[in-house]
């Protein structure tokens, strides 16, 4: 019991201090989420949109696979992406493996479902009242769509922060492409799975702390969001 | 030549026709009233005028152009013409910027923009709600902010679907007021839809009678209202008295029907032996207790079937022969002592018989 409450003390410690290592490495998370929140947001708004304003055979199949893929385990991802651009796969000439860079692939492939998903869904929940409205106000089909997004933005963002939730989370994909080299690809989870298995637990805590602020922080935001 | 101009165009809805073989052309500065029972296709042919959606059949030409099926020309063509849909919907910001979108997406200058915005919330009586969230306001605001919204665009045409369908009286005879306002200065195209045929009479300059997805007749709201051309709109239009009978005489323009052995005169230019409606409206019906020596043909004695009250006035049901509505005030109704059972004499005139032929 002294020994976990030693710890946390420390942790808290390091927090406070901005300790160097603790301060790069939270740092480099949110970096690395951040952007493939980013990139995953700017394939899925429009695609979402195309999804929802067209009518194609096949439509509801579609959503369903897409829905299903919220819970794509992270190591299938990581599997997925290994193999894809390891030094024998079919992208390994671009010599990305165990960079941010693979890592930021990786991330919007897995969290792509979600905002695409949560857009699709928020967009069906706006009335189409208001695409009929605005298409017989002199709107093109890119301004119908723009508007419907602005009515859905809401619900839209709930769905963005979901992702950049789970991406920031997620530890299995990002050991596994990124392999938690220190300075370049360690984040925050890939260095609590390293530092606790090593006994570090002091700075494993104060990661877990600063993980758990980002997910608060999160909630609050998305909290706020719901309530408008 | 005419604005908008539709050929035998239809509409249907999971394969089922909704509208079928409608002709109408919409002259440039007039207002036209499309009046039907709930269901008869106003809405769709709304949407298919406006471009909102493409007909299943027929074509549609705007401004003597084929608009029936070319995207690009369809929203050249939609962006002269605005709608105001029969649920009010405003977008989630300010009244300002709900009335400023259609600018917005013409791309228009932004001091433009202001001026037209001010101006539509003006004439709409919205002006002070400028900077409101426009999701806070009440049925009737909303429907004037829609109305704002449409009209500052200047549409060459404005449709305008049951304007006043979802409002309680007094926002239903604002609306009415600020329409009948922008009718008489703007000079707009107006074509609208209602089921309610004293609105389309007080602002309409011509009505289309629509039924069962097609449109039985067209014409002046007086003509509609005092010829109509056959049972159903004679229905619609409140003639409460459809009776049939056939010609039996013919004296020059006066004609004798026989209805269920009761002989009716009215003018007519049918033969002998022609089978008809009777149409008479209750209102050209006067009640009197003895045998009426007036001038009018007509004069039947009959008995009382029920009596009730509407609003100020009150429906008699008479037996006489055939059965007749009639429409007295109330204050007559006591005079007349008008009571189930009574005896009384109906009177109307050979001239507010009206006569259709009868089809089937």
């Amino acid at each position: 019991m002294s020994e976990l409450w030693d710890g946390l003390v420390t942790a808290v410690k390091l927090i406070i201090s901005f300790d160097p290592e603790v301060m790069s490495i939270a740092g480099r998370s949110l970096a690395i989420s951040a952007t493939s929140s980013t990139i995953a947001a700017m394939i899925c708004l429009p695609l979402g949109a195309v999804i929802h304003f067209n009518k194609f055979p096949g439509k509801r199949t579609l959503i369903n696979i897409v829905q299903t893929l919220f819970s794509i385990p992270t190591v299938a991802v990581g599997l997925f992406v290994f193999v894809l651009f390891s030094r024998a796969g079919p992208l390994g000439g671009l010599d990305i493996m165990f960079s941010p860079i693979v890592m930021v692939i990786g991330q919007v492939i897995l969290i792509s479902p979600i905002m695409l998903g949560l857009t699709v869904s928020a967009l069906s929940g706006i009335d189409k009242s208001i695409a009929d409205t605005a298409v017989s106000l002199g709107a093109n089909t890119f301004q119908t769509a723009v508007i419907t997004l602005r009515e859905a933005r809401f619900a839209v963002l709930a769905g963005l922060i979901m992702g950049f939730g789970r991406a920031i989370s997620e530890v299995g994909l990002s050991l596994m492409v990124g392999g938690n080299i220190a300075g370049f690809t360690r984040t925050i989870t890939t260095a609590i799975s390293l530092e606790t298995s090593k006994g570090d637990i002091e700075l494993a805590l104060a990661l877990g702390i600063i993980l758990i602020i980002i997910a608060l922080a999160i909630n609050l935001v998305l909290n706020r969001i719901q309530q408008k | 030549m005419s604005l908008l101009e539709t050929v035998n165009i239809g509409q249907k809805y999971s394969g089922k026709y909704v509208l079928k073989d409608v002709s109408l052309s919409i002259k440039r500065g007039e207002v036209f009233a499309l009046i039907g029972p709930t269901g008869a296709g106003k809405t769709t042919l709304l949407r298919l005028l406006d471009l909102l959606e493409a007909p299943a059949s027929g074509r549609i030409y705007f401004d003597g152009r084929d608009v029936t099926a070319n995207k690009s020309l369809r929203l050249q063509a939609r962006r002269r013409m605005s709608f105001v849909l029969q649920k009010p919907t405003v977008f989630n910001m300010s009244v300002y910027d709900n009335v400023a979108c259609g600018l917005k997406w013409r791309r228009e200058k932004e001091a433009v923009v202001r001026q037209r915005v001010n101006q539509a919330l003006e004439l709409s009586g919205m002006a002070e709600y400028s900077s409101r969230d426009a999701r806070t306001l009440s049925g009737g605001e909303t429907q004037r902010v829609a109305i704002a919204r449409a009209l500052a665009v200047k549409p060459e045409v404005l449709f305008l679907d049951e304007p006043t369908a979802n409002l309680d009286p007094v926002s239903a005879s604002k609306i009415e007021e600020v329409l009948a306002h922008i009718i008489g200065e703007q000079k707009t195209t107006v074509v609208m839809a209602t089921h309610n045929m004293s609105q389309g009479q007080r602002l309409a300059g011509r009505i289309g009678v629509i039924m069962n997805g097609q449109v039985l007749q067209v014409g002046s709201p007086a003509g509609i209202f005092s010829t109509p051309e056959n049972k159903e709109v004679a229905q619609f239009v409140g003639v409460d008295n459809i009776l049939s009978g056939i010609i039996v005489n013919r004296d020059n323009e006066l004609v004798t029907i026989d209805v269920s052995g009761s002989l009716i005169q009215a003018i007519s230019e049918y033969g002998i032996g022609e089978e008809v409606h009777v149409l008479i409206r209750p209102e050209d019906i006067t009640l009197s207790p003895r045998k009426d020596a007036s001038s009018a043909r007509n004069n039947f004695e009959g008995r009382i079937a029920r009596v009730f009250p509407v609003g100020a006035l009150v429906r008699v049901e008479l037996a006489c022969g055939f059965p007749l509505l009639a429409v007295v005030t109330k204050r007559s109704a006591e005079d007349l002592g008008l009571a189930v059972d009574k005896k009384v004499y109906a009177t109307f005139k050979a001239t507010a018989v009206h006569i259709i032929k009868r089809w089937n």
